[in-house]
């Protein structure tokens, strides 16, 4: 068949598309298969899925649900559970009995606002109680909030007993209350001021699970420092001690600071890059460099213009620890929405010294 | 009771929406809303609270014996579902008990004790799944616990046309999977795979997959991990932390007390 044959009653247009019906077949019988182009659909051409362009760029993890509930509580937690540790070291040492009531105050508010947070993320009270019908050595949720539970329950008797103590003197129930709250709130104190930490890093989400080795720690020198500040502001500037503790945090956070700054791991990127990015940078310039710096100088200065900048390290110290707990909930969200992170090879993940 | 699995053959599969269809209907979930994508015929996007299947549109570049033949694209339908891995992030990671793992195998969220602490949400490699917003809770593919307990196949199984849904015992499909690879090896399909990552942390899974070329561009994560690999070294550094805030508070206050008498 030839294309010049003339095809009765068809004629323009018409001929075109009889044409074309010729060329493809021709195609056909010599390639076995089309390669010339058909219809072209408005928004063509497609982006295609690919090894290296995964499903579209569709996040394959999906982000932790959590509203700022649970980085606040992270923040109430870590300076409770380390203000509990502070309290019941000072009572063993013999520091002053004011201070002492103080931590033991702060614990106390700690553990009274950290379930009514959880509750407000849940939804309703009763959902916080279903926690509490197993216990799971190998979920840090589970292990957490029996800590929480232990911790609440002796933070609380510690402080009520040193108040009735405070005020109708120390009969003897009052004492062993308050000694087995302190005993237990340290124990109890110690573990739930860090193990967020655990809780985040043990999860799916890159930026946390590559930081875990990182995170309690990190977590656990942001809410000494938190306490301290707390403790400063609520009057005790002149405590050396406390000076000693908060400076000691805020040299942690600065070295912690160091470290994510001088790793480049793609992973790390939510902690350096954007909206997260931000907030945790402030949260570490608040909590590490500016109390260091406002410590060091109270050291070499006159008692009121020292108590001043103890005061302002305070102020620096507790947002900076806020600031890291919304920082890293916030990094963990945009970490989630990376789909080329979960999709990287084996190989390249084991490399990472978290 | 046999431990049950999918097989989702990917080479099979014509993308009709049958099993998400099923799956709602039979499970009554929530309808998803109607959003247009506006980058594929793959409106829907990802498995999540309301979609507990969810067919993959898949545009590759042109493949002889691959669809069609065009410049532009060819596609392949892949049907996603919970992976119900052997050692599941979710489970491990419920505070409440809710998840378990069910005599067929498969990990299923009771929804009358799940609290909505949207912990699996965080700890499931695979992106499966979702709190429902509205009402707080957990939800995920529930395997058909019912259907199976009454000796049924799931939904999604049960309608496909294509038999793309395979269901069955999981080491009969386990077979059957290298069975039919080497089939589709043997027809030309020399990048068709199985996707059952049994060789990392997750341990296999009870919905495993075939598909053509990198399942990456399926979103099949190549090496997911169960997150309670992180625990050894998350509680090593939470220890460390509880004793150096001790020691720490202790030289603290000891110091002080000495200098200050």
């Amino acid at each position: 068949m030839s294309d010049s044959v003339p095809i009765q009653g068809f004629e323009g247009e018409e001929v075109k598309r009889e044409r074309r019906l010729e060329e493809i077949r021709r195609e056909a019988e010599k390639h076995r298969q089309l390669q010339v182009v058909g219809t072209r659909p408005s928004g063509a051409p497609f982006p295609k899925a690919s090894a290296e362009s995964g499903y579209y760029g569709i996040p394959l993890l999906k982000q932790a649900p959590w509203t700022w509930e649970i980085p606040l509580y992270f923040f109430v937690g870590g300076a409770a559970g380390a203000a509990a540790v502070v309290g019941a070291v000072a009572d063993y040492t013999g520091a002053d009995r004011e201070l002492v009531q103080h931590a033991r105050w702060i614990a106390a508010a700690g553990a009274v606002i950290s379930p009514a947070l959880l509750i407000s993320d849940l939804g309703r009270p009763e959902r916080f109680l279903t926690m509490l019908r197993v216990f799971k050595p190998q979920s840090p949720m589970s292990v957490g909030v029996w800590t929480l539970l232990g911790f609440s329950t002796a933070a609380t008797a510690a402080a009520f007993a040193g108040f009735l103590r405070s005020r109708y003197g120390a009969s003897m129930p009052v004492r062993v209350l308050e000694n087995a709250g302190q005993a237990a709130s340290l124990a109890f104190g110690l573990p739930f001021s860090n193990y967020t930490g655990v809780l985040i890093g043990a999860t799916a989400i890159p930026v946390w699970n590559r930081s875990v080795g990182d995170l309690p720690l990190h977590f656990a020198a942001s809410g000494l420092g938190a306490a301290v500040g707390i403790l400063e502001l609520m009057g005790h500037r002149k405590n050396r001690a406390l000076q000693a503790l908060g400076l000691g945090a805020a040299l942690f956070e600065t070295w912690e600071g160091l470290r994510i700054e001088g790793r480049s791991h793609s992973h790390l990127h939510p902690l350096k890059h954007g909206a997260s990015g931000w907030v945790t940078r402030a949260g570490g310039v608040l909590s590490g460099p500016v109390p260091t710096g406002l410590r060091l100088a109270s050291l070499f200065t006159s008692r009121k213009r020292s108590e001043c900048l103890r005061r302002w390290a305070a102020f620096a110290s507790i947002a900076g620890s806020l600031a890291t707990r919304f920082g890293w909930i916030a990094a963990g969200k945009t970490s989630a929405q990376d789909w080329q992170e979960p999709l990287r090879p084996a190989d390249a993940l084991t490399e990472s010294g978290a | 009771m046999s431990v049950t699995a999918f097989l989702t053959d990917s080479t099979l599969c014509i993308g009709c929406k049958a099993c998400e269809v099923a799956c709602k209907e039979w499970n009554g979930v929530s309808e998803d809303g109607l959003d247009w994508s506006g980058f594929s015929y793959d409106n829907t996007g990802a498995v999540g609270a309301s979609t507990w299947r969810h067919v993959k549109f898949v545009e590759q570049a042109p493949t002889p014996g691959l669809g069609g033949n065009a410049e532009q694209a060819s596609w392949t339908f892949s049907s996603d579902v919970c992976k119900h891995c052997e050692n599941a992030g979710c489970l491990e990671a419920c505070p409440t008990g809710s998840i378990v793992r069910t005599e067929f195998g498969g990990v299923f969220i009771q929804p009358d004790i799940c609290n909505g602490c949207g912990y699996c949400v965080a700890s499931c490699p695979f992106g499966v799944v979702e709190r429902n917003p509205k009402d707080g809770r957990a939800f995920k593919c529930t395997f058909c616990y019912d259907r199976q307990k009454v000796g049924l196949q799931p939904a999604c199984a049960k309608a496909c046309p294509t038999e793309s849904i395979k269901f069955g015992e999981i080491d009969t499909l386990r077979a059957e999977a290298s069975r039919r690879l080497e089939e589709l090896h043997a027809r030309g399909m020399e990048d068709a795979v199985v996707y059952d990552p049994a060789q990392t942390s997750v341990g296999g899974t009870h919905a495993m997959f075939i598909v053509r070329g990198d399942p990456r561009a399926y979103n099949l994560p190549p090496a997911p991990e169960v997150p309670t690999v992180y625990l050894k070294k998350g509680w090593r550094s939470s220890a460390l932390a509880a004793g150096l805030l001790l020691t720490g508070t202790l030289l603290a206050f000891l110091t002080d007390g000495r200098n200050s008498r």
